[in-house]
C-alpha cells in the first residue's frame, strides 16, 4: 500500500485530504508542521508527501529545503497543497524541487489527476 | 426522479436530439431539472413546464438555442485520460510525422471541444515536440455549442478548471493569472482556431486532417446518427491518419469505417474504403 504524509497545521484539512486520500487508496499519516515532517519522513519513508505552506514551526518550503539535505531516501514525492496560489509562489516551490502544486480548495479529481501526474496515480 | 411532466421532457429531449444528436436517456432525465434550474432563476420563468411550452412554440429561437446550450454536458479537463495522451504522443504522433515530412505541416480537429481543455492540451504537446520545430501545425477546435466556444476562445479558466489534469509547470508556462483565474497566453491561443459547428454537418475545412479527437461526444447518440457521424469523420480523416475516442467509447458494432489498431488498442484508423 502506498504512503503520504499529510503535512498541514489545520486539523480540519488533514481530515478532508486523509479522508481523499484514503479513498485513493493511500495510507495516511500527519504531521502539524514542517519538523513533525521531517522526523517523519526519517522514520516512515512515505510515497507521497502533500505539503502546506504556512504553519508555525518550520514552513513547507523550509522543510523542502531541509529534506534536500537530509539523508532521507528514497525521496517522497512532493505535493504543496496550500492557499498560496500566486505564479511567483507556485515558481519557488517548483524551483525549489516540488513535484507538483495543488491550489486550495481541492477535490478529490484534482488531488487524483495531480498524483497521476506525479506517477502515484 | 424528474416530476417534469412526460409531454415537458418529451420537448427539451426532442429539442436537444434534433440540435445536436444528443440523447437522454430514461435514467438521465433528472439532469434536464439541474441543467435547466439557474436558466430558470435568471428568466423569472415560474416553471419548467411554462419553459417547455415557450420552447415548444417554436417562437423563440434564441430561447431555445439557450435551453440545448444549458442541456448539453461540457464536461472536460486538460489531458483527459492520461493513457489516451500516452498513447497518441507514443503510438501515433511518431507515424504522423513521418508521413509528413515532406510538408511539414499537420492538422487535427478536436471535434466538440467543450471550453477547450482538449485542445489547449493538444497544442501544448505539439508545441514541445522538437521534431515539429518550423512546422505549420493547424489545430481547429469545434463545437455544437456557442458558449462553449466563446469561453475556449477566451481561454479563461477558472482556479478550479486550470488543475484539472494540467501539470503545474506547463501552466506556469503557458497561462497567465488574470483576476481570479488563468488565461491562456496568446502564443498558445494563436495555435487553435475555434469554430462553431455540429457533428451533424459536414466536416469543416480542410477535411483532410491528420488526427481527430473526438472524445466522449458521440457516446450519447443514436446508433444511426452515430453511425453517420462515424462516415463523416471517416471522410474528414487523411489515409493515413488517427482517431482518438474517449476511455469508455469504441467503434465496434457502430461503424465499419474504423477499426482498433492492432499494434496499438485505443488509437483507431480508417479501414480501406
Ligand atoms: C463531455 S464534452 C467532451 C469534451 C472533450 N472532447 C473531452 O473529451 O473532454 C462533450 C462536448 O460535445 C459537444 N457536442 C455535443 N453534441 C455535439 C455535436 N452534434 N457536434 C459538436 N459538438 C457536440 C458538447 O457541447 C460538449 O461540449
Ligand atoms: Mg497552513
Amino acid at each position: 500500500m502506498k504512503t503520504c504524509l499529510v503535512v498541514d497545521d489545520s486539523k480540519v484539512i488533514r481530515k478532508v485530504a486523509r479522508h481523499i486520500l484514503e479513498s485513493l487508496a493511500f495510507r495516511v499519516e500527519e504531521a502539524a508542521d514542517g519538523r513533525e515532517a521531517l522526523d517523519a519522513c526519517a522514520a516512515q519513508a512515505p510515497d507521497l508527501v502533500l505539503l502546506d505552506w504556512n504553519m508555525p514551526v518550520m514552513s513547507g518550503m523550509d522543510f523542502l529545503r531541509a529534506l534536500g539535505l537530509s539523508s532521507v531516501s528514497p525521496r517522497p514525492k512532493i505535493v504543496f497543497c496550500t492557499t498560496e496560489n500566486g505564479h511567483a509562489h507556485i515558481r519557488a516551490a517548483l524551483d525549489a524541487g516540488a513535484d507538483e502544486y495543488v491550489m486550495k480548495p481541492f477535490d478529490r479529481e484534482t488531488l487524483a489527476g495531480k498524483l497521476q501526474i506525479v506517477g502515484l496515480g | 426522479m424528474s416530476d417534469l411532466s412526460p409531454a415537458s421532457t418529451r420537448v427539451f429531449s426532442a429539442i436537444l436530439e434534433a440540435r445536436t444528436g444528443q440523447q437522454i436517456s430514461p435514467g438521465r432525465r433528472w439532469r434536464i431539472d439541474v441543467a435547466l434550474a439557474p436558466l430558470l432563476r435568471a428568466r423569472g420563468w415560474r416553471s419548467l413546464e411554462q419553459l417547455a411550452a415557450q420552447v415548444g412554440s417554436g417562437r423563440d429561437p434564441a430561447l431555445a438555442e439557450t435551453v440545448v446550450e444549458a442541456l448539453l454536458n461540457n464536461e472536460t479537463s486538460f489531458f483527459r485520460d492520461p493513457a489516451a495522451w500516452t498513447l497518441f504522443a507514443t503510438r501515433a504522433l511518431p507515424g504522423l510525422i513521418e508521413a509528413r515530412t515532406a510538408e511539414r505541416r499537420l492538422r487535427l480537429w478536436s471535434a466538440g471541444c467543450a471550453t477547450g481543455q482538449e485542445a489547449f492540451s493538444l497544442a501544448m504537446l505539439l508545441a514541445d515536440e522538437p521534431r515539429l520545430a518550423g512546422w505549420s501545425v493547424d489545430i481547429v477546435a469545434t463545437d455544437v455549442s456557442r458558449a462553449a466556444i466563446d469561453r475556449a476562445r477566451e481561454g479563461l479558466f477558472s482556479q478550479f478548471e486550470i488543475q484539472r489534469g494540467l501539470p503545474a509547470p506547463l501552466m506556469l508556462r503557458w497561462f497567465e493569472q488574470e483576476g481570479e483565474g488563468w488565461r491562456a497566453v496568446p502564443a498558445l491561443r494563436r495555435r487553435i482556431r475555434f469554430h462553431h459547428h455540429s457533428l451533424l454537418e459536414p466536416a469543416p475545412a480542410p477535411a483532410r486532417f491528420d488526427a481527430i479527437f473526438c472524445r466522449n461526444v458521440l457516446f450519447y447518440f443514436a446508433d444511426a446518427v452515430r453511425t453517420r457521424a462515424f462516415d463523416r469523420l471517416a471522410g474528414a480523416l487523411a489515409g493515413e491518419g488517427v482517431l482518438m475516442l474517449g476511455a469508455g467509447e469504441t467503434v465496434i458494432g457502430q461503424t465499419t469505417h474504423f477499426a482498433s489498431d492492432a499494434a496499438a488498442r485505443g488509437l483507431y484508423r480508417r479501414t480501406q474504403p
